[in-house]
């Protein structure tokens, strides 16, 4: 989600699944919403039927979504970029863009400074040494006498970042697209003139994506270039538009909430870097600044930062946290480097944590929960040999999976004989989602509550019940045999009922927060927003002295005094856009469309009078929960709150591979980039060094390959479950008609699968959905596989080659998500 | 809760108590909006307690060949070329309730195959022989023989849930609403309203699949390409096959005649049920309330 943060200011799906019913377009690109999303499916079924809304579908492979699409494009995996930039160039190239929402509401006008370039496949700032960027080359023009942004409304300066955009696409004609996407000219003119028809005030539309467009090496620059395009045709903030991110998993949205990667905090807040020793240190680094002091400025939401942080710590550390200790500021975890898990998994294989300023030891154990590193990792054979040199793994699940049993992996996946494994496992059994109570926070940023259908078998224990009996085990260790820094556990609040199985609804209800002692109200200092106790409301509530106590910022007004809001189901739809106000609790503030101030133009009307997102009525802004100051008349303040310009960015600089995005091949490319030749694959990309991070060539390797997931399956669970086994039983191989027939492949018959990794037999799918296509000249053949397989099905006999044996080590540089997506291999029958 | 049977295999007349009326139910099957995500072809198992079926990946999406008797809802999937384009086609199979059910004619068990007034078709285990004379007389290839009960198996139209006013099993499941299920008139017009908005969205062959052959069936289905039914596995013009027909209207009756028995419980019958008389020995359209 890096990158809708770095665009709008917040990495999250912009609309919801129930408002893709409004949509008069719909591009579904880089997933495959009718085979993974097949429920919230429903809503793009709506919009067909109830506003004849076009759906495109846009994908390597003729999909379940593109079944039942209006129009379906072909594309080459991993050429998404050239595809949206050549949209782009279509719209500004013929004026189907939405010219005064991106005068209003985008950072269109504003000037670039002097520093930024484009050249020959290279922003301006890269060090080949260190494959970064400095960023700093891209940073806006300040106007010489009011300090202010430079900007020019006309957006005819050279230097506007309208007419930067302007001339970065140009090179992106139907012609080059073609060539690069292997996508007919035609349908790629079709595809334009139906996406660009909503380019205007009166229609909408919407944009999706999954994992398709997350999983390779140049995954955020996809993304902004989806969301660039959709500033431009002026969809985002209104009913029916956005960019819809659809999340992998149930409650990815909640994990990504809540601190799922090494580089957040709870809502967002950035995790401590080494040099910020001191919470004075750290807030100035964290808290942006604006410019932006004249009409239309920005509320620069971010300023309240250190409301956040403060109100975090005193949720964490509880009355260990005061004032003279910056509420236990220095007892947080400060990273030296990249500990996302790509990066920990290469630690233990190298047996050192020495890189990038780092030095400690390898891991010498891993506890891994709702995670199997085993399936979900690229390049088993180096994932098995790192768990392989583990002292101990801890595995918290409801199957063997594979990581539990990673020292019986079959020979051919490289691990060590498993006499020689020390590594001691421990398989704990957890309980599944219908077995315990708590949230999911859905895509939509809906927090929805479960209640526990029936108890977990045998002794299966919740998720919270094992961690929490861990942590009393190990605060009891550092109490009885101290250690270093015990304070660091020690000082953590516990303050559960049961604090060995905490409840969630009061975990809840702490992620919520609460007045530590009485609010006054700062405009009558006689009157109290809250009292000692009371749950807080919202978090404009939240104060940065220790008065306020609040596990995640976001998720304000999940828990009020009003009861558990995430309990909510109240069908009543006051709008009738399907917004539901009183089902569940939608962060922020039970907003239900983001950045909604761009629905309404610059008077504060609705820009389609029949889907207003919220309006201006003279006193205060009505509709869905406003994202701007309620009171605040048009004009004052711009529509991106969360961005400290205001306005949605077309050029975002704080990226680490450009300000714009450019076509790049795969790390595993299967061309020389028809662009920039000498800069094939993003040179920013994250690649690994150890003898087993080893990559293809297209002379060894000479068919592009790509991975996906079915229907009737979740992840490497449901192998295990006969009902879904019987559905789609064992691992197959989706091979284009026409190359199967040369190469004398029968349907149903076995194929090998080889990639510079490893090589894996399956199941001959021989299909008209994948075709051959025309790239640079030359015939490109694509197959793909599902994941779902692997060697750990209990007795049900389904297993199957782990897909992500062949997957390279190759990552995005922002997100560090690995290249699923694209890879090079070839196939023989076996 | 009983339900009213217009007509039951081997016998002359149903059992239609003739205080109520039922109107004619239908599923809706709309195939341009089927995503073949197979929620149904679950959703069916469980309700019914069948399978789960062994299967093989032998390079398809579908399930299984055919339907099975542990298995009744099948998404048929289906690549075909068309006008330059391609359509991966999903349509859902399972017993099409006919409202002219050759399974029915041609079943020599009496009683084991009956048609109830709302027009579903089910079989009756208590009566069933597993003489397999079903499979022939059914021109989509839908009842199949169970090896562990000795009886034959196919969608009931789940006639447990709809006779207390819920829906088939499948439909309930279905994500996308390409499912629906209510009476056949309403289904009708459902289905008439969507042909429609397909012949405006380019598919100008559209049609709603409803064959007449059988007098129509209670699952109708909506068709993009509603010229080439057999592009979805369907007959282009489904027929009780003229043996079964043949049996059916001329033999059974002559011996049923023969029957004393049948002629006084025939006659009995007028005595009880007044007007709703018997048109001739076929039970064809004895005993019907307006349906």
């Amino acid at each position: 989600m890096a990158s809708l943060a770095a665009t709008f200011g917040r990495g999250a799906m912009t609309n919801g699944w129930v408002d893709i019913k409004n949509a008069d377009v719909i591009l579904a690109m880089g997933g495959n919403p009718a085979e993974n999303h097949p429920c919230g499916f429903k809503w793009f079924i709506e919009a067909k039927k109830t506003r004849g809304a076009k759906l495109v579908a846009v994908d390597p492979r003729f999909t379940r979504t593109a079944a039942v699409a209006d129009l379906y494009s072909p594309i080459r995996a991993g050429s998404d970029i050239a595809y949206l930039l050549g949209i782009i160039r279509y719209a500004i190239e013929t004026g189907r863009f939405h010219k005064e929402y991106v005068q209003l509401f985008t950072n269109g006008p504003y000037l670039i400074g002097e520093k930024y370039g484009f050249d020959d496949g290279l922003f301006t700032g890269f060090d080949d040494a260190t494959k970064t960027y400095d960023k700093t080359n891209w940073g806006y023009e300040a106007d010489p006498k009011t300090k202010a942004y430079a900007v020019d409304k006309t957006m005819e300066n050279p230097r506007c970042v309208f007419q930067l955009l302007k001339k970065h696409v140009e090179r992106y004609t139907p012609e080059t697209v073609a060539r690069i996407c292997g996508t007919p000219k035609e349908t790629f003119l079709k595809v334009c003139e139906i996406v660009t028809s909503t380019g205007n005030a009166q229609r909408c539309g919407t944009i999706t994506y999954a994992l398709g467009w997350t999983q390779h090496s140049t995954g955020v620059q996809i993304i902004r270039a989806a969301a660039m395009l959709q500033l431009l045709l002026g969809n985002v903030g209104r009913p029916g538009g956005g960019v819809n991110a659809f999340r992998g998993h149930s409650n990815i949205q909640g994990a990504t909430d809540m601190a799922g990667t090494f580089e957040i905090l709870p809502g967002y807040l950035k995790t401590p870097a080494g040099p910020q020793q001191t919470l004075k240190d750290y807030l100035e680094a964290a808290t942006p600044t604006t410019l932006n002091k004249q009409a239309w400025a920005s509320m620069n939401y971010w300023q309240n930062y250190p409301k956040f942080m403060a109100s975090l710590l005193k949720a964490t550390y509880g009355k260990n946290a005061t004032k003279d200790n910056e509420f236990g500021y220095a007892w947080l975890p400060k990273v030296d480097g990249n500990y996302s898990w790509m990066y920990i998994y290469d630690d233990m294989y190298r047996g050192s944590s020495k890189r990038l300023g780092a030095d400690e030891p390898a891991p010498e154990g891993l506890i891994t929960f709702g995670m199997n590193p085993m399936g979900i990792g690229p390049n088993v054979p180096k994932m098995v040999n790192a768990l392989s040199k583990l002292k101990w793994l801890v595995v918290g699940e409801n199957y063997e999976i594979e990581t539990a049993t990673f020292w019986k992996a079959p020979k051919e996946y490289g691990g060590p004989d498993p006499s020689k494994i020390p590594t001691e496992v421990f398989q704990l059994p957890a309980s599944g989602f219908a077995e315990k109570d708590g949230t999911f926070t859905n895509s939509a940023r809906w927090l929805q509550w479960k209640w526990k259908a029936v108890d977990p078998p045998g002794n299966a224990k919740t998720d919270q019940e094992i961690l929490a009996r861990i942590f009393l085990a190990v605060r009891d260790l550092y109490k009885k045999e101290g250690g270093a820094l015990p304070e660091q556990v020690l000082n953590v609040t516990w303050s559960y009922s049961n604090p060995a199985a905490p409840d969630l609804g009061e975990v809840l209800k702490e992620i919520n927060g609460k007045a530590l002692v009485d609010i006054p109200d700062p405009k009558d200092k006689t009157k109290m927003i809250r009292t000692a106790g009371q749950q807080l409301e919202n978090f404009g509530q939240l104060q940065d002295d220790g008065s306020t106590a609040c596990g995640n910022w976001l998720h304000l007004g999940v828990y009020t005094e009003a009861g558990n809001n995430a309990q909510r189901r109240s069908t009543a739809d006051p709008t009738g856009l399907g917004m539901y106000p009183n089902w569940t609790f939608s962060w922020p503030a039970n907003r239900r469309i983001m950045y909604n101030r761009a629905s309404a133009d610059a008077e504060g009307k609705a820009w389609d009078p029949t889907r207003p997102g919220i309006v201006w009525n003279g006193e205060k802004w009505v509709g869905d929960v406003p994202d701007i100051k309620p009171d605040s008349p048009p004009g004052e303040y711009g529509a991106f709150i969360m961005n400290a310009e205001g306005v949605g960015r077309l050029f975002a600089a704080a990226l680490n591979d450009g300000p714009f995005p450019e076509h790049y091949e795969a790390v595993e490319a299967i061309i020389q980039n028809p662009l920039h030749p000498k800069v094939t694959s993003n040179p920013a990309t994250k690649k690994f060094s150890s003898d087993k991070d080893v990559y293809g060539k297209p002379d060894q390797f000479p068919l592009v390959c790509t991975t996906y997931r079915l229907t009737e399956h979740y992840h490497y669970w449901t192998k295990h479950t006969e009902v879904l086994n019987q559905l789609q039983p064992g691992f197959f191989v989706e091979i284009p008609e026409a190359y199967a027939q040369k190469q004398g492949i029968a349907n149903g018959s076995k194929v090998r699968v080889t990639s510079a990794r490893g090589s894996i037999e399956g199941v001959a799918m021989v299909t008209k959905r994948l075709r051959p296509l025309q790239v640079d000249g030359k015939e490109l053949i694509q197959i793909g596989f599902p994941i779902h397989w692997g060697y750990s099905a209990g007795d049900t006999g389904h297993t199957g080659p782990l897909a992500n044996f062949l997957t390279p080590s190759a990552m995005d540089p922002n997100t560090w998500t690995p290249e699923f997506k694209t890879f090079l291999v070839k196939l023989e029958k076996a | 809760m009983s339900l009213d049977i217009r007509r039951s295999s081997a016998s002359v007349w149903g059992s239609a108590s003739g205080m109520r009326t039922a109107q004619v139910v239908s599923k809706y099957i709309d195939t341009t909006t089927c995503i073949g995500c197979k929620a149904c072809e679950v959703a069916c198992q469980e309700w019914n307690d069948l399978g789960p079926v062994a299967t093989e990946q032998v390079g398809t999406y579908q399930t299984l060949p055919t339907l099975h008797a542990e298995f009744w809802n099948l998404i048929r999937f289906n690549e075909r070329d068309f006008d330059g384009g391609l359509a991966w086609l999903m349509r859902k199979d399972q017993c099409m309730h006919c409202d002219e059910p050759g399974c029915l004619a041609a079943c020599p068990a009496p009683g084991a195959i009956v048609q109830y007034a709302n027009g579903i078709v089910d079989v009756n285990p208590d009566q069933c022989i597993g003489c397999k004379y079903c499979e022939t007389g059914c021109p989509f290839d839908v009842p199949r023989f169970s090896a562990t009960t000795g009886k034959m198996a196919k969608c009931t139209l789940c006639v447990d849930r709809v006779s207390v006013g819920l829906e088939p099993a499948c439909i309930k499941a279905c994500p996308t609403g390409c499912l629906h299920f209510g009476t056949k008139q309403d289904m009708l017009e459902l289905a008439k309203g969507r042909v429609q908005q397909l012949k405006g969205n380019g598919f100008a062959q559209a049609a709603v699949y409803d064959p007449q052959g059988v007098h129509g069936t209670s699952v109708i289905t909506v068709l993009a390409h509603g010229d080439h039914p057999e592009y979805y596995d369907l007959p282009v013009d489904p027929h009780v096959p003229w043996g079964v027909k043949l049996w059916k209207t001329i033999v059974r009756p002559l011996g049923a005649i023969a029957i004393f028995g049948a002629v006084i419980g025939a006659f009995g019958h007028y005595m009880n049920h007044g007007r709703k008389g018997v048109k001739g020995a076929d039970a064809h359209d004895a005993n019907l309330p307006d349906a």
